[in-house]
């Protein structure tokens, strides 16, 4: 679970483009994009990760919904934080969390019906993502409610985007399309396999491979330069 | 009677809650390092697992019918205190356990096979004694699963495998094909 954050220190100047920003709120956003990505990297939210990625839209669709939740019990709990008892903290912040999810489950369920049906009871489940969760204690509820809001933009797109890869690919190789749009003509055959269970598991194993095999060229090539 | 059966089946195997619903996989990825760990995590699991299939029953019975749009909340409220309970009673007759499992018996709050369960009862309608039935195959599910999986990453361990597969990425694949065998069963049907 902990074993990629060691390897932080050495790939850290590789993954942030350009030059490392100044501010604190932009640092607050592009940490959770790219060093600490709740996906990639945490293995927080695995959950919603591996069963809504089947299609695109879902992908995006929860990506949005976690997003939505993490700014605002983010704020919610850096702003009340200091005023909670230590010993209901934890049930104080998923009460903050369960009051969000539900705004967001009747936001979804209003705009895009379609969605929401095929989410079904992951979007209720957004709840016991760990991810809200560990922002809230680990994060939120020590800082003001300005870089709060900037952890969570992060998280969220950080996690948005995770789960947009994934299910872009399992969208294409599963079915041959993006976003509904037929891409690959009609002569291409689905990998049913990629759209069904072991297809997620398999999908983000094959991606994590990828991601230690970039890092662990990288250290070798910095190796053998010094 | 035969539905109790099959309701018990269709959760232990044709939609393992890990391995095919991808509930609890927090778990799932975290604490299979060890099998000695994984299954008494498990059956901790099981047990609040059968704790909130009676919770939610109540409330779906006599408190929800009027306020469906407060579900979710009043769901998490029960699992956050059925915890609560376990938490204290293991604390008190089995300090040893209570010991061994540290960390992990409060975070099954955020465990969401035990939130899934609450959920996926309502949406099928289950009555009590379903409810029950559908909790300890759910429980017993996820022990499988975990157990599998640990005894699975034990043998990893003293394995030589290559340097960028030491980390999640290769655990995920052993999840993949684990997943692949539980769709075997598939091929009997499922419960709605």
């Amino acid at each position: 679970m902990t074993a990629i954050t060691t390897d932080q220190s050495t790939s850290t100047p590789e993954f942030v483009p350009g030059t490392p920003p100044p501010a604190t709120v932009v640092a607050d956003i592009w940490r959770g994009i790219l060093r600490e990505n709740p996906v990639m990297v945490q293995f927080l939210g695995m959950c919603p990760t591996m069963a809504v990625t089947n299609t695109l839209a879902n992908g995006i669709a929860m990506g949005m919904a976690t997003l939505f939740v993490l700014v605002g019990s983010g704020l919610i709990v850096s702003l009340v934080a200091k005023y909670i008892a230590h010993e209901v903290r934890i049930t104080t912040y998923i009460l903050v969390i369960a009051t969000f999810v539900t705004l967001a489950d009747m936001i979804l369920a209003a705009t895009f019906p379609d969605i929401s049906k095929a989410l079904g009871p992951f979007m209720p489940l957004i709840v016991a993502n760990c991810l809200l969760l560990g922002r809230a204690e680990a994060f939120a509820a020590k800082v003001g409610p300005v870089r709060a809001v900037a952890d969570g933009v992060g998280m969220g797109l950080g996690f948005t985007f995770s789960l947009s890869l994934l299910s872009a690919i399992r969208e294409l190789l599963g079915n041959g399309s993006l976003l509904g749009y037929d891409l690959l003509g009609p002569r291409f055959e689905p990998w049913v396999f990629m759209v069904m269970p072991p297809g997620g598991f398999l999908t983000l194993g094959i991606a994590l491979l990828g991601l230690a095999g970039i890092i662990e060229f990288r250290r070798r090539r910095a190796e053998r330069a010094a | 009677m035969s539905n109790l059966a099959w309701i018990f089946v269709s959760t232990l195997l044709v939609n393992n809650f890990t391995l095919v619903m991808f509930l609890g996989l927090c778990s799932f990825f975290g604490v299979t390092a060890k099998i000695e760990t994984a299954w008494r995590l498990g059956l901790a699991n099981t047990f609040v697992l059968l704790l909130t299939a009676v919770g939610a029953w109540v409330l779906n019975t006599y408190v929800l019918m009027q306020t469906p749009f407060l579900r979710t909340i009043a769901f998490i409220v029960v699992v956050a205190s059925g915890v609560q309970i376990v938490e204290m009673a293991v604390k008190k007759h089995f300090p040893v356990l209570f010991r061994q499992l540290g960390i992990y018996l409060p975070l099954i709050t955020t465990n969401c096979a035990i939130l899934g369960l609450a959920l996926f009862q309502t949406s099928r309608r289950y009555n009590l004694i379903e409810s029950l039935v559908f909790a300890i195959g759910a429980g017993l599910g996820l022990t499988l699963a975990l157990s599998l999986m640990a005894s699975i990453r034990e043998r990893i361990e003293v394995a030589d495998v290559p340097v960028i597969a030491r980390r999640m990425g290769l655990v995920l694949v052993v999840a993949s094909c684990l997943s692949m065998a539980f769709m075997g069963f598939a091929g009997m049907g499922s419960a709605q």
